[in-house]
């Protein structure tokens, strides 16, 4: 109680893991003074669900289900990441058609997850509405992934050399109408949003991560292109059949939350324009490789022998991973989403390691709030897009 | 005996005539004020019921349907649910102010009603300072909100309660400049002068034409007093999770909850007056000849008179709450530069020009 009157009070604020703008269960240790925030910490682990170790004693089909947790905003490439980690691994080969249809299918992920980042991060700004609006759009893609996959958030559709079912008859036409209706949706986003004074205020020079800066913190995605870097795994990996279409990727130069902003809504009509010309070009043919249901040896043994297995107990197709390790990765929405796979001649992965790219976008957190105002931690939090899911695994 | 019973009985009843005498005097002191409490509670029920009819139809929502038809008792059925509900109280908060600030909050916007010219002469207090006292008691409400914020003994509370006072003060500011040249132009502060000095000439009379800048100013100024969306730092949700209301709930939440709606009703009546022309029918002679509410007069005239200064109020509440779900909410520092460093030199110069007109025209 004998506090000098001249002292600095610090405020020591407690956000989270029940805050409603901390996007999930992230919770963060602010120290404040008056409505400068002086130092952040951000504590993880809340939504901690083991999902490595639980890769260790699960075939990749068995696995695939827990994926679509990790992000669960943008479900289709955790599930690309974990039959491409197994499909490199053994060099299976993907049909055509199976690499077009996953190309549809992450494209109109990557726009449902940019969607439902656009939503809550004008929400963090406090425009209620664009909430609203976003899941008028996002319903259409849910409807399309329903119509393909039988499940409209936990899919459960990549399979190892291809896709679990065929797209049902029709589907092209309905995603088409989906990508005309969708460009007017991304036109009145802009016309609402990107020019409004009060908005461009509150983004502009907000959060400003610097070139060299950002690739020193490792991060990915729209945050590192939206800091002059012009780095889309898309365009320097080549995997699935990017190549084949006609798309630039999008790139701003100041590096603040509004050229984030900026890069996430033109990739959503860059999206666009891969899945109409995958749409139109899409070809014949298998979608599934199915030499890849390639089954774990099963020992020899006799006919009711103690271990011999009777036709109705036959254990699901298993992908025998070799005794080899790399590194897969995919352009996720959020960045760049890895996996190091190490295989130990079975069928379970030896190791699964993750590199999701919301946790490793979230570092830089607590360098960008310093010295900026309370109400910028949640346009900078917003603006790097994380998924606690994700970030916790 | 006998006569001592008659002389009681007439004693007594000479007494209970006077205590009624008295009851019936008081209830009719109260009848003027009850009267218009509960009008503007009607008022605040139908706000309520606006803004979410509105905010539906402008995020291509519904919005409430069940209660009622088109959900017009949705706003009683929330009062009601809030009436019954345990009503919490912070263990090791300051219990005192924790349970006072809403009640200063209400109270305070409520007395700023007294002013207000509903209809021609229809007013509880034509005060010669009538728009003054407005400024000076919505000045209580910000306290209030400080005691209860401080009182919840939260940091998310205590932030918001200062945030409310930060920005209450630097928007009282250039209000105040605005009102005095509106008073400049009326030569009076009194409301009802007020609207009658924009009586003449239909809706050309009105100061929205004579004081655009001015207009524009309250209308900002007068939305960041309510702590609407541009300016609703003090709740913000996002950052303060319910900022002063943060440990509120049951019927003390519902007093912030109708305190602001309070202030909204009572700032667009305040424009409605200041600028709209207050409860003039406002059409040209063109339109209606032979036509002057003022001379209408008795009950039809008031009636009009209370539907016009309504109509004008609500009109000017749908642009308010159409605004609120449309813009994102500033940032503290961007708020208190333009309330300082942006709004009041612009009612300053305003002041200025207005002063030097009456001045050259005198």
């Amino acid at each position: 109680m004998t506090v000098l009157a001249t002292r600095k009070d610090l405020m020591i604020v407690n956000m989270g893991p029940h805050h409603p703008s901390m996007h999930g269960v992230l919770r963060l240790i602010i120290t404040l003074d008056g409505e400068d925030v002086i130092d952040c910490e951000p504590i993880l682990g809340y939504l901690h669900r083991g999902m490595e170790k639980i890769a260790e004693n699960r075939t990749i089909i068995q696995y695939l289900p827990y994926v679509t947790r990790w992000d669960y905003l943008a479900t289709m490439f955790t599930e690309a990441i974990t039959v491409n980690g197994p499909e490199q691994l053994g060099n299976i080969q993907v049909p055509k058609r199976a690499r077009y249809i996953r190309v549809i299918m992450l494209e109109l992920s990557r726009i449902a997850s940019h969607l439902l980042w656009l939503g809550p991060f004008m929400a963090d700004i406090g425009a209620q509405t664009p909430f609203f609006y976003i899941f008028r759009e996002r319903e259409l893609i849910y409807d399309l992934f329903e119509a393909a996959t039988g499940m409209r958030m936990m899919h459960n559709y990549f399979r190892i050399g291809g896709v679990a079912a065929d797209l049902p008859h029709g589907w092209i036409d309905k995603c088409l109408d989906f990508c005309d209706y969708f460009l007017t949706g991304v036109a009145e986003y802009q016309k609402l949003i990107t020019r409004n004074p009060i908005f461009l205020e509150r983004v502009e020079g907000v959060g400003v991560v610097g070139g060299e800066e950002a690739i020193n913190w490792g991060l990915s995605g729209p945050m590192l292109r939206a800091s002059g870097i012009q780095w889309d795994l898309r365009k320097v990996d080549h995997y699935e059949c990017y190549d084949e279409f006609d798309w630039d990727v999008q790139w701003q130069k100041e590096g603040d939350s509004l050229s984030r902003y900026l890069v996430r809504i033109g990739e959503m009509t860059e999206s666009i324009k891969i899945i109409q010309q995958a749409l139109e070009g899409i070809p014949g043919g298998p979608y599934e490789n199915l030499e890849a249901r390639r089954f774990d040896k099963a020992k020899d043994s006799d006919w009711n022998d103690f271990d011999y297995r009777f036709l109705s107990k036959k254990t699901s197709p298993t992908f025998e991973l070799s005794k080899q390790e790399l590194y897969v990765r995919v352009e996720a929405p959020k960045g760049e989403l890895g996996v190091f796979l190490i295989g130990d001649r079975s069928a379970f992965p030896w190791r699964w390691k993750i590199r999701p790219p919301g946790f490793i976008n979230l570092q830089i957190l607590p360098q960008l709030v310093k010295r900026m105002k309370l109400a910028d931690i949640m346009t900078i939090l917003g603006s790097i897009d994380i998924i606690m899911g994700e970030v916790d695994r | 005996m006998i006569i001592d019973t008659k002389e009681l009985q007439a004693i007594n009843s000479f007494s209970r005539l006077e205590s009624l005498k008295g009851v019936y005097g008081l209830i009719w002191l109260l009848v003027p004020i009850f009267t218009p409490v509960l009008g503007i509670t009607i008022g605040i029920l139908v706000i309520v019921w606006l803004e979410r009819k509105i905010s539906a139809g402008v995020q291509q929502r519904i919005g409430p349907e069940y209660a009622g038809p088109l959900g017009i008792l949705q706003a009683l059925a929330d009062g009601t649910k809030l009436l019954l509900k345990e009503d919490l109280l912070p263990s090791r908060g300051d219990l005192f102010l924790f349970s006072l600030g809403p009640s200063i909050a209400v109270i305070s916007i409520l007395l700023s009603y007294s002013v207000i010219p509903f209809g021609y002469r229809l007013v509880l207090a034509d005060l010669s300072l009538g728009v003054f006292l407005w400024i000076s008691i919505a000045s209580i409400a910000p306290i209030g909100l400080l005691m209860s914020g401080y009182g919840s003994n939260n940091k998310y509370s205590f932030l918001g309660g200062l945030r409310a006072a930060a920005q209450s003060i630097s928007y009282e500011i250039p209000l105040t400049p605005c009102v005095l040249s509106i008073s400049l132009l009326s030569n009076s502060s009194s409301t009802v002068d007020v609207v009658e000095a924009q009586s003449k000439y239909g809706f050309w009379g009105w100061n929205l034409w004579r004081q655009p800048i001015g207009f524009a100013v309250f209308v900002i100024s007068s939305l960041a007093e309510c702590e609407r969306l541009p300016f609703d730092l003090p709740e913000a949700e996002e950052e303060l999770v319910a900022g002063y209301q943060t440990e509120y709930s049951g019927i003390k939440f519902g007093l912030f909850y109708v305190a602001s709606y309070l202030n909204l009703l009572v700032s667009s009546l305040f424009v409605t007056v200041l600028y709209l022309g207050g409860w003039n029918l406002s059409l040209p002679y063109i339109f209606l000849p032979h036509f002057e509410i003022n001379e209408v007069g008795g009950v039809f005239g008031m009636t009009i008179g209370i539907f016009i200064t309504l109509a004008k109020a609500y009109l000017f509440l749908f642009i308010s709450i159409t605004t609120r779900w449309t813009l994102p909410r500033m940032r503290m520092d961007q708020l208190l530069n333009l309330g300082w460093k942006f709004l009041l030199p612009i009612s300053l110069g305003n002041l200025l020009l207005t002063t030097s007109f009456q001045l050259f025209s005198l």
